[in-house]
């Protein structure tokens, strides 16, 4: 793989990178014919983070040498971030640059020519890895709301850069609220100030959604793509469901697409707990096909719904690839916590049942999935691929 | 118990904000006294602060274009409530350009200071509400005599402080080899800070600074004008109270009550603050 960016579009690369660390450890690197794909995952499995550059955003884009299999890579973020450290250094200097992936390296090249005949070069030690993809579709998310970054980046200033989480809704008079989130404290004296953002309608591109829905996601891990779509003057679309279903935010350009996905708190009245125990989970919308055979296993367990289902694509793809073998230990514990309602939350792979989740965000995408007792005759089940494990 | 109040004018809001980011500097937690003419930012408790209290006045119709307040009861037409100071000046901040801020007091869930901006933004049609609301609790009328106005003792010597800058910079320094600063300060309009350790005495020495010409007949008529009246502080309290002076006051007054207490008198532009440090014992 070698691929040519010249211009402004390595700060936006460059952007891209940060972003995506403010969400992700590693960094998953993918050529595909489609265009060059960057992703990553939080290590809860609670968000997922993808750009995809076309070949248009590349001077040159060679996906793989003829008679070469495509090759994958995954990457400490923090190797990758360094190349691109200082946006306003690399604004200033970078004239071109250089990335390249070849099975006879060891190394993932970054070549940065400066000015004045400064050449960088970045050889950054990688890992084999399975195509990291979440399964998710936005366009089976009912609501949806499309605003500049610009609308939605000023009515997150007026919250403490400390905040975790926010809850968007629609209030009355179809105003766009955001609202400082604040876990329910037994411990009433010591509360913290709730501040809560309202925006008209007005200032939206787009807005479907019905009033009374609100969703509470991690706003820490958002404020990375804002800042994104905020510098790129592009305009964001938010796609969400009810409480508990991931939201998914999506920036789409000529030149390159982004898909931020994002678990939301789950409520915690005891109406949806009853709705969601008896009754069977509703089927996980998917891209690939293929996998919907095992999931029909999961309806008969009494958890509660996932809406993405992490996939990894077993097979051929590489002499390199390794068989995935490593189970994330997620599933059991996730199951056994399904009796108690209110441990609707649940982050950390843990193989403890019972350990208090460390987190509010449940595992959504990957959870589910991870029951090799119920494994179809179908393909392998999917699994997401536990890199800790392999070490 | 009602309270209601409007700021409309820009200026007004910007004088509030600073005041507001002055207490938060000042004081964690600290009391906001409303009552109809007046609005009072009070610490009070001597214990949690170390014994420094503060006294903060600012008239209400200077500030606020509506004001509308209800008391505990008629007789006792006053509300006195517990806030962590620095909420209030985050949600000030967020007014930067607003069009107008409403404050009240409300009972969401639990009682609280809602405030209310409302932004006009060049980028939008309609304008931005921003809801902020301050978590409260509301001090029973049994301890609000702990929460009066502290008497002004008579001083021994009364100066004009100078540059509040000039003396944060020569605090923090002095911060770093002694926790224990004296002030002393004469009627010839000299005013010392000192710090003595083992190894080394720092004095810093201010000139030419003034003292307010005292009304009343008082100690300091007999007293030689060269001599110096002289308190130790705990030098963290004083820089602390430098710390929160952003602008320069109207006016500035220090009053050495000799051993006892160290009582600084600022006026900005309309709004008194009082600040108590005392002796170290």
């Amino acid at each position: 793989m070698k691929c040519l960016i010249t211009g402004g579009n390595v700060k936006v690369l460059g952007k891209a990178v940060h972003s995506l660390s403010r969400i992700g450890d590693e960094l998953y690197l993918e050529p595909l014919k489609d265009g060059l794909s960057l992703r990553t995952v939080n290590s809860s499995r609670s968000a997922y983070a993808c750009f995809l550059f076309a070949p248009l955003f590349f001077q040159q884009y060679q996906v793989a040498s003829p008679g070469q299999d495509l090759l994958r890579c995954k990457i400490l973020m923090k190797s990758f971030l360094s190349v691109f450290r200082s946006l306003a250094m690399v604004e200033k200097t970078v004239e071109k640059c250089c990335i390249s992936l070849s099975s006879s390296n060891n190394y993932l090249v970054v070549q940065l020519h400066c000015k004045y005949g400064v050449k960088k070069t970045h050889n950054l030690s990688f890992q084999d890895c399975e195509s990291l993809q979440a399964v998710f579709n936005p366009s089976l998310c009912p609501h949806l709301l499309r605003a500049p970054a610009r609308v939605l980046a000023e009515a997150v200033l007026s919250f403490p850069p400390a905040l975790t989480e926010v809850t968007l809704g629609i209030d009355r008079g179809r105003r766009v609220i955001l609202r400082s989130y604040q876990e329910e404290e037994a411990d009433s004296t010591n509360k913290a100030m709730v501040t809560e953002t309202s925006i008209g309608e007005e200032d939206f591109q787009q807005l479907h959604a019905p009033e009374g829905i609100a969703v509470t996601f991690c706003l820490k891990e958002f404020r990375g793509l804002l800042s994104f779509a905020e510098s790129a003057n592009l305009p964001l679309t938010v796609h969400f469901d009810v409480p508990g279903r991931p939201v998914i935010f999506t920036i789409e350009d000529s030149l390159l697409d982004s898909h931020f996905v994002l678990a939301t708190l789950l409520e915690q009245d005891p109406c949806s707990q009853n709705l969601c125990s008896p009754n069977p989970c509703q089927p996980v919308p998917q891209k690939q096909a293929h996998s919907i055979p095992h999931l029909d296993d999961f309806t008969n367990d009494d958890i509660d719904c996932y809406m993405i289902a992490m996939e990894t694509t077993v097979g051929s793809e590489g002499s390199r690839a390794q068989p995935s073998t490593s189970l994330p230990p997620v599933s059991q514990p996730s199951h056994d916590l399904a009796p108690a309602s209110e441990e609707e939350e649940e982050a950390e792979p843990s193989t403890v049942p019972g350990t208090p989740p460390p987190k509010k965000f449940r595992s959504l995408f990957f959870g589910s999935i991870l029951a090799p007792v119920h494994s179809p005759q179908g393909p392998s089940p999917v699994l997401a691929e536990d890199s800790d494990g392999e070490g | 118990m009602k309270f209601r109040a409007k700021i409309v004018d820009l200026a007004c809001l910007n004088h509030f904000t600073r005041v507001s980011n002055m207490i938060a500097k000042l004081a964690k937690t600290c009391t906001l006294r409303i009552s109809p003419e007046k609005l009072n930012f009070i610490l009070s408790d001597k214990l949690a602060s170390g014994g420094v209290s503060m006294w903060c006045e600012l008239e209400q119709e200077n500030i606020f274009s509506e004001f509308q307040m209800e008391g505990v009861s008629v007789e006792n037409n006053a509300i006195y409530l517990e806030l962590t100071s620095e909420n209030l000046s985050r949600a000030l901040k967020t007014a930067q350009n607003a069009r107008a801020l409403k404050i009240k007091l409300t009972n969401k869930h639990f009682p609280c200071l809602t405030v209310s901006v409302e932004l006009q933004l060049s980028s939008s049609s309609s304008s931005r509400i921003v809801t902020h609301d301050i978590p409260i609790k509301v001090i029973p009328r049994r301890l609000w005599k702990d929460l009066q106005e502290p008497s002004v003792p008579d001083s021994d010597v009364s100066i004009y402080l100078p540059a509040l800058k000039t003396m944060k910079s020569v605090v923090e320094k002095m911060k770093n080899i002694s926790n224990q600063l004296v002030i002393e300060a004469n009627l010839n309009g000299e005013l010392n800070l000192k710090i003595e350790t083992e190894l080394v005495c720092v004095t810093t020495h201010f000139k030419d600074l003034g003292n307010p010409i005292l009304p009343s007949e008082s100690v300091s008529q007999s007293r030689h004008p060269e001599d110096m009246a002289e308190v130790h502080i705990d030098i963290k309290k004083l820089l602390q109270f430098l710390a929160g002076q952003q602008v320069t006051p109207t006016k500035a007054v220090c009053n050495i009550v000799s051993n006892r207490i160290v009582h600084f008198d600022l006026l900005l532009e309309d709004i008194s603050l009082q600040y108590f440090i005392p002796a170290l014992s």
